[in-house]
C-alpha cells in the first residue's frame, strides 16, 4: 500500500517536472519567434527592382563612360544617403548603352573609370577591367556586373538590382 | 561593539563575503608566475575600458544609417571630451586585440591549455574570435565611406560560401543593397549580441581559473600526467603557493594600469582616426582599407592566387577555428616547457613573421594602382630630352595610365616591373609586343592605343637605359 502511494507520488512528480519544462519551452519558443523574424527579415521580403531614369540619351557622348547615380527602390525613410547607388554608364560608338555595377567582382570595392587609360581600376587589390567590363588584370574572377538598360521616350533607364555578389561558381568561370 | 562593526558584520553575514568572496581573492597562485602572466588580466582591463567608453559613446551616437556620420562629426568636433572618448575606444580596441593575441601566444608557448585547463583554452578561442568580430563591427560603426565599403567587402566574402552565400551576404547587409537597415544590424551585433556572448564566456573563463587554478610556469622535464596532476598541483600550492591578492595580482594591476594609461595617452595625443567622406554608396572615389588588425587579411586577398581564393575565404576560417578548438584534446598531457616543444615555438614565430609581413606590405599596397601618380617630367627620363618622339612617349606614359603600375625614376606605381632601365632588357619590337598584347597581369593596349602612340611609347621606353 505504502509502495503504491510512493509510486503514484513519483509518477506525479515526473509528470509535473515534464509539464514545467514543456510549458517553459513553449513560452521561450513563443517569445523568440518575433526575434528570429527580425533577424531573418532581409531574407523574407521579396527582391525589389525598379526602372530608374538617369538622364536623356542624347546628353551622353558616344564613346564615353559616365558615373550616374540613382536611388534604390523603396528606400526606408531612415536610409538617408545610404539609399543611393552608382553605376558606370557607357555609351558606345553605335549609341548602345551598357550600365556597369561600380562594384569590383573581386570583393566589391568601388572601381573607377580612368578615361585616358581606357580602363576601370579598383583601389583595393588592383583589379583592372577593359572598357567593355572584361578583366584586364589583377584578382577579379569575372567581368564587371551589368544592370539592364533601356531607352524610354529618349531617356536612359536602368533597372536597379542587388549589389552583385560573386558566388563560388562565378568565381571559377574566369 | 561599535555601530560600524555591527553593520559590517551584518553585511558579511547577509552577503557571504568572508565565506565565498574572500577565498576567491585570496586563492593560492603558483609562485614565480610573474610578468608573462599579466596579459590575460590586461585583456580584461581593456574590455572594461571598452565597456565604459562604449556606454559613453552610445550616449552621443545615433545608430542610424542616415544620421550616424553626422553624430560622429559631433562627437569628434563638438561634444565635450568627445574626441578623447572616441580615441580611447579606438586604441582600447587595438589594445584588446593585442593583449588577447599575446595572452593566447603565451598560453600556447607554455602549453597551459593541457590537462585540466582544456575548457579555459576553448572558451579563450571563442573569446578571441568574438574580440575580432567586435573589432570589425566597431570599425563599421565609424560609418563613413570606409564603413560602407567595408560592409560591402564583408558581404562579398560571405557570398563565396557555397549555396547559402547570397543569403548570408543579404542578412549581413540587411537587404539587397546598403540601406537603412545596414547600420542598425551592425549596431545591434556590436552593442548587444557580441558583448552578451563575451560576458558569458569571460565569466566562464574566470570561473575556470578558480576551478583549475592558475597554471604553474613550466619546467623542462616536468610532465603533465592527468592521473596525478591535480593532486600534485594541490600539494605544490599548499607548500609554495602565494595568495593571489596581493602577491600575484599587483603585477596585473600595475601592468593593466600602464596599458590603460597608454591608451589614454594615445587618445589625447594622436586622437581617433579621422572620418572619411560621408556614407554615400554613390560616392566612389574612396580607397577602402580596414584598421591595422585586419590589414593582413586584406593583403592576403590581393596576394592569393585567384584560383584558390574562394576556397580559402570560406574554408580557412572554420578550419582554423576547428584546429584551435581541438588542440587541447589532441595534446593534453606531457611536456609543457617551450624548450621541449621547439616546433610549437617555431610555429608561433612563423605565424608572427607571416602576419607581420602581410601587415607591412598591406600598408604599402604595391598591388594597387597609384591614382595620384605625378606626371613624369622630362628631367627624370633617360635618352634625348629634345627628341619629339621621346617627349611624346613620356607624355603618353603618364596619360595612358602606364604610371598607375610602372615606375620610372621614382615616378609611378609598384604593381608592374620598374621600367627605369627597361631599354637594357627589351628592344623596340619586344616592347611593342608587350604593350599590344599585355601579359598575365597587364592589360593589353593594342585595342586602345594608335600605332603612332605605340611607336612613340616603344621608342621612349627603349631609351630608358
Amino acid at each position: 500500500m505504502k509502495d503504491e502511494i510512493k509510486k503514484t507520488e513519483e509518477s506525479r512528480r515526473n509528470f509535473i517536472m515534464k509539464l514545467s519544462l514543456g510549458v517553459g519551452g513553449i513560452a521561450a519558443f513563443a517569445v523568440s519567434i518575433p526575434v528570429i523574424g527580425a533577424l531573418l527579415a532581409p531574407l523574407l521580403g521579396k527582391e525589389e527592382v525598379d526602372w530608374v531614369t538617369v538622364g536623356a540619351a542624347n546628353d551622353f557622348k558616344p564613346g564615353t563612360v559616365t558615373l550616374v547615380t540613382f536611388q534604390n527602390p523603396d528606400p526606408k525613410a531612415f536610409a538617408g544617403v545610404t539609399a543611393n547607388t552608382a553605376s558606370w554608364l557607357r555609351k558606345d560608338l553605335n549609341n548602345n548603352f551598357i550600365a556597369f555595377a561600380v562594384n569590383c567582382s573581386h570583393l566589391g570595392c568601388p572601381v573607377r573609370w580612368e578615361a585616358t587609360a581606357n580602363l576601370f581600376m579598383c583601389p583595393c587589390h588592383g583589379g583592372v577591367y577593359y572598357h567593355d567590363g572584361t578583366v584586364a588584370s589583377g584578382p577579379p574572377p569575372r567581368a564587371l556586373s551589368q544592370y539592364r538598360v533601356r531607352i524610354n521616350k529618349g531617356y536612359v533607364q536602368i533597372q536597379t538590382g542587388p549589389i552583385p555578389i560573386t558566388n563560388l561558381r562565378a568565381s571559377r568561370t574566369r | 561593539m561599535s555601530l560600524l562593526k555591527k553593520i559590517s558584520q551584518w553585511l558579511d553575514d547577509r552577503t557571504g563575503y568572508t565565506d565565498n568572496i574572500r577565498p576567491l581573492i585570496k586563492h593560492l597562485a603558483p609562485p614565480r608566475a610573474k610578468w608573462t602572466y599579466v596579459f590575460g588580466s590586461a585583456s580584461l582591463f581593456c574590455l572594461i575600458v571598452q565597456i565604459v567608453t562604449g556606454v559613453g559613446l552610445s550616449l552621443l551616437y545615433q545608430p542610424s544609417s542616415s544620421l550616424a556620420f553626422e553624430s560622429l562629426n559631433f562627437i569628434t568636433n563638438q561634444a565635450t571630451f568627445g574626441r578623447v572618448l572616441r580615441g580611447i575606444h579606438f586604441y582600447g580596441a587595438s589594445g584588446m586585440i593585442l593583449m588577447v593575441g599575446i595572452h593566447m601566444v603565451r598560453v600556447y608557448i607554455f602549453a597551459a591549455y593541457k590537462y585540466p585547463r582544456e575548457m579555459s583554452w576553448v572558451s579563450g578561442v571563442l573569446l578571441l574570435f568574438l574580440t575580432i568580430a567586435m573589432g570589425f563591427t566597431g570599425q563599421l560603426l565609424r560609418w563613413d565611406s570606409n564603413g560602407v565599403w567595408s560592409s560591402v567587402v564583408a558581404a562579398e566574402q560571405m557570398g563565396r560560401m557555397p549555396f547559402i552565400g547570397k543569403y548570408v551576404a543579404r542578412l549581413l547587409l540587411g537587404g539587397d543593397t546598403i540601406g537603412g537597415h545596414t547600420l542598425s544590424r551592425f549596431y545591434s551585433y556590436h552593442v548587444f549580441l557580441f558583448p552578451a556572448m563575451i560576458f558569458g564566456f569571460v565569466g566562464l573563463h574566470l570561473y575556470l581559473v578558480f576551478r583549475n587554478g592558475i597554471s604553474e610556469p613550466p619546467k623542462a622535464g616536468r610532465q603533465v600526467d592527468p592521473k596525478t596532476y591535480r593532486a600534485w598541483y594541490k600539494n605544490m600550492l599548499s607548500e609554495k603557493g602565494v595568495p593571489f591578492w596581493p602577491d600575484a595580482a599587483w603585477r596585473d594591476t600595475l601592468f593593466g594600469a600602464f596599458i590603460v594609461l597608454a591608451i589614454f595617452a594615445l587618445a589625447v595625443i594622436v586622437g581617433p582616426p579621422s572620418l572619411n567622406t560621408p556614407p554615400d554608396p554613390a560616392y566612389i572615389h574612396t580607397t577602402p582599407a580596414p584598421d591595422w588588425y585586419m590589414i593582413p587579411f586584406f593583403s592576403l586577398f590581393a596576394l592569393m592566387p585567384p584560383a584558390i581564393e574562394s576556397w580559402v575565404i570560406f574554408l580557412a576560417p572554420p578550419l582554423i577555428i576547428i584546429f584551435m578548438l581541438i588542440l587541447p584534446f589532441v595534446s593534453n598531457k606531457g611536456e609543457r616547457s617551450p624548450i621541449k616543444r621547439p616546433w610549437a615555438v617555431f610555429g608561433v614565430i612563423c605565424v608572427a613573421i607571416f602576419m607581420t609581413c602581410l601587415l607591412v606590405i598591406g600598408y604599402k599596397a604595391p598591388w594597387s594602382p597609384v591614382f595620384d601618380a605625378k606626371a613624369l617630367p622630362l628631367t627624370a627620363i633617360h635618352g634625348d630630352q629634345q627628341d619629339s618622339v621621346i617627349q611624346k612617349g613620356t607624355h603618353l606614359f603618364y596619360i595612358r595610365g602606364c604610371e598607375y603600375c610602372h615606375q620610372i625614376n621614382g615616378y609611378g606605381g609598384f604593381k608592374g616591373p620598374n621600367l627605369t632601365y627597361i631599354g637594357n632588357r627589351l628592344d623596340i619590337p619586344l616592347i611593342k609586343i608587350r604593350i599590344v598584347n599585355g601579359g598575365p597581369d597587364m592589360p593589353s593596349f593594342g585595342g586602345t592605343l594608335s600605332k603612332q602612340d605605340i611607336d612613340a611609347l616603344a621608342v621612349f621606353l627603349s631609351a630608358q637605359k
